[in-house]
């Protein structure tokens, strides 16, 4: 028998570890869409003393990578303090799991960005949020090298797909070099909007395919 | 953890191959190798010749049509191809230069289309409801002067909603453009007499219905006109160039002479059986397409809240093969156009399964799958983030 998978991969998928909602939450995220195909909530209990990650749970509306990946995330960041759970990156997580699909990495993307959301929403609830600072063109550069092109499985910015931001009264401009009817076109729109339209002091984003 | 015999229920993709086929092409491999030559040529040239005739005969009388006016191909993919691409260049020529196709068509259709539509052909997406069908005023409106032809499918590959062509094929006739249907799901599933309809171009393939794959073919009728676009001999009453793949065509006459109106009505108690009792059995599931108006082999569920991808590797997991409308299936991540097309949003796209019943399928599988998925399904639910209030 053969399955797009790795062992591992299944063995998460078939198995989920720490799948549910904990009551009475520190702090909780849902990322993604139904739009997009995934969603993933991520629920965090926390230590108030020593800042670790008590307990988690996750839930997943998504394929077999999103699954397997929300559930090794799970595993990943228990136990581990706020600030160490934060830098779990999703190759970490792909590492663990011994290597998903490179079509599939944005699958694995959206589960470690729930557990980053979760944390933020446990610090912004409890006022340990310092990012107040002004938006910058080098910071939404930032936040575009978190969108994967699925094909590649490669960020935007790396790949130079991005050809020009611009920022004027908190309306970001974003050309992108990929053409409009390009197959991923909309699940980068999607993925850039989330990423840059949650910042405090932006008010609208206007995308742009003229590759 | 796994089953020895895998339950097969995407026979609208492949097939099968039935016994019977492998034995009628056999001979072709190692006896009567030849190519078909002219009367005049060497006795195993015309023996050659005379199989290919046999087959496209008997392919050609379950149309009722002549054998002159169907032609061998790779598949329903060139059918469609040659027929879209093939009218359009004979027709430009005297200023008719629009196409109407729905939006729910197959890939052959839908990307000859788009390729037609950069070299400045245009082209209209008829929309469909609901469960997939058009709307005939819809297309007696789109129809103009400068309208070619009109192509829409017989059947639709996702969700099985069978078309009205008598109709289509009318007012086509009416208006004078030429029709062309893709037949790929239906061929010999559901009856067509060229005789009565008066349909201009059909695509059929054998990989649909336990031939051989890589074999299909164009029903062309007299007198329409055809630009060859595959160029070299003359094949195919030259319209087709390339060596005949006299197995395949030997393959598909044979797959065509063993499907029977009592296996289709026996796919049809078996498509009702396994629709009636999931859509009964697990709850928050749709029913994709008509109840009664979809082909003998098709049955198509959406399972609200979960994703197609997972859905389909559970299966695999305990052995039954299926596919999905789901984007993360897909190679280009895109959603099904077919689920979107109906008005589904991409929710019900993502959770949709599709099962396409074949000849060796049977009761007892069925009655397993249904029992499989109700586990998969309520363990998937347990995980999701949706549909818990």
């Amino acid at each position: 028998m053969k399955f797009p998978y790795n062992e591992k991969v299944l063995e998460h998928f078939r198995h989920p570890r720490n799948v549910g909602k904990i009551k009475d939450a520190d702090g909780k995220a849902m990322e993604g869409s139904p739009a997009c195909g995934d969603m993933v909530s991520v629920q965090i209990k926390v230590d108030k003393k020593t800042k670790r990650i008590q307990d988690i749970k996750f839930e997943s509306y998504g394929c077999a990578s999103n699954i397997a990946t929300g559930s090794i995330i799970t595993e990943l960041a228990k136990g581990k303090t706020l600030e160490e759970a934060k830098n779990i990156s999703w190759k970490q997580a792909s590492d663990e799991l011994g290597g998903l699909p490179p079509i599939k990495v944005h699958c694995s993307v959206l589960a470690v960005e729930g557990l980053r959301s979760a944390i933020k929403n446990y610090e912004r609830k409890h006022g340990l949020t310092i990012d107040k600072t002004a938006t910058t063109v080098e910071k939404i550069e930032k936040g575009l090298k978190k969108v994967m092109n699925p094909l590649t499985g490669l960020d935007l910015v790396g790949t130079k797909l991005i050809k020009k931001i611009e920022l004027k009264e908190g309306i970001v401009k974003i050309d992108v070099d990929l053409p409009e009817n390009h197959q991923f076109a909309n699940s980068i729109r999607e993925e850039v909007l989330e990423k840059i339209e949650t910042l405090h002091d932006i008010k609208k984003v206007l995308i742009i395919f003229s590759g | 953890m796994f089953d020895e015999k895998m339950i097969y229920l995407d026979n609208a993709s492949a097939t099968r191959l039935d016994e019977r086929v492998l034995e009628a092409m056999q001979p072709y491999f190692f006896k009567t190798y030849a190519v078909a030559t002219s009367e005049f040529g060497y006795s195993q040239g015309i023996e050659a010749k005379e199989a290919l005739q046999e087959a496209r005969e008997s392919i050609a009388s379950k149309l009722n049509a002549e054998s002159k006016e169907f032609i061998f191909t790779s598949g329903s993919t060139e059918s469609s191809n040659m027929a879209i691409k093939g009218i359009m260049m004979a027709l430009q020529k005297k200023n008719k230069n629009h196409l109407i196709i729905s939006k729910i068509e197959d890939f052959p259709i839908l990307y000859s289309t788009k390729y037609l539509e950069k070299q400045g052909i245009k082209v209209t997406y008829l929309d469909v409801d609901n469960y997939g069908f058009i709307d005939l005023v819809q297309l007696k409106d789109s129809i103009s002067k400068n309208t070619a032809m009109v192509s829409i499918q017989h059947a639709n590959q996702e969700i099985g909603t069978i078309q009205n062509i008598e109709k289509i094929s009318q007012i086509c006739k009416e208006r004078k453009v030429i029709f062309h249907t893709d037949a790929t799901h239906t061929f010999t599933r559901l009856a067509i007499d060229v005789k009565k309809i008066p349909v201009d171009l059909i695509s059929v393939s054998a990989h649909t219905i336990h031939g051989p794959k890589g074999v299909g073919g164009l029903y062309v009728r007299e007198g329409t006109p055809l630009t060859k676009w595959m160029d070299g001999g003359f094949q195919e009453f030259n319209k087709r160039a390339g060596l005949e793949n006299i197995p395949g065509a030997v393959g598909f006459a044979q797959a065509v002479k063993l499907v029977t109106g009592e296996e289709n009505e026996q796919l049809i108690a078996l498509r009702d059986y396994l629709i009636s009792h999931v859509l009964a059995e697990i709850p928050q599931t749709t029913l994709n397409g008509h109840s009664k108006r979809r082909t003998p082999q098709n049955a198509n569920i959406t399972f609200h809240f979960i994703e197609g991808e997972s859905i389909t590797l559970h299966l695999d997991m305990n052995g039954f093969s299926v596919s999905t409308g789901s984007a993360c299936f897909s190679r280009s991540l895109e959603a099904s156009h077919v689920i979107l097309g109906i008005g589904g949003n991409h929710e019900r796209a993502h959770g949709s399964i599709r099962f396409t019943l074949g000849r060796y399928n049977n009761l007892k599988e069925i009655n397993k799958l249904i029992k499989t998925l109700k586990e998969i399904i309520s363990e998937l639910r347990k995980i999701s983030p949706l549909g818990k209030d």
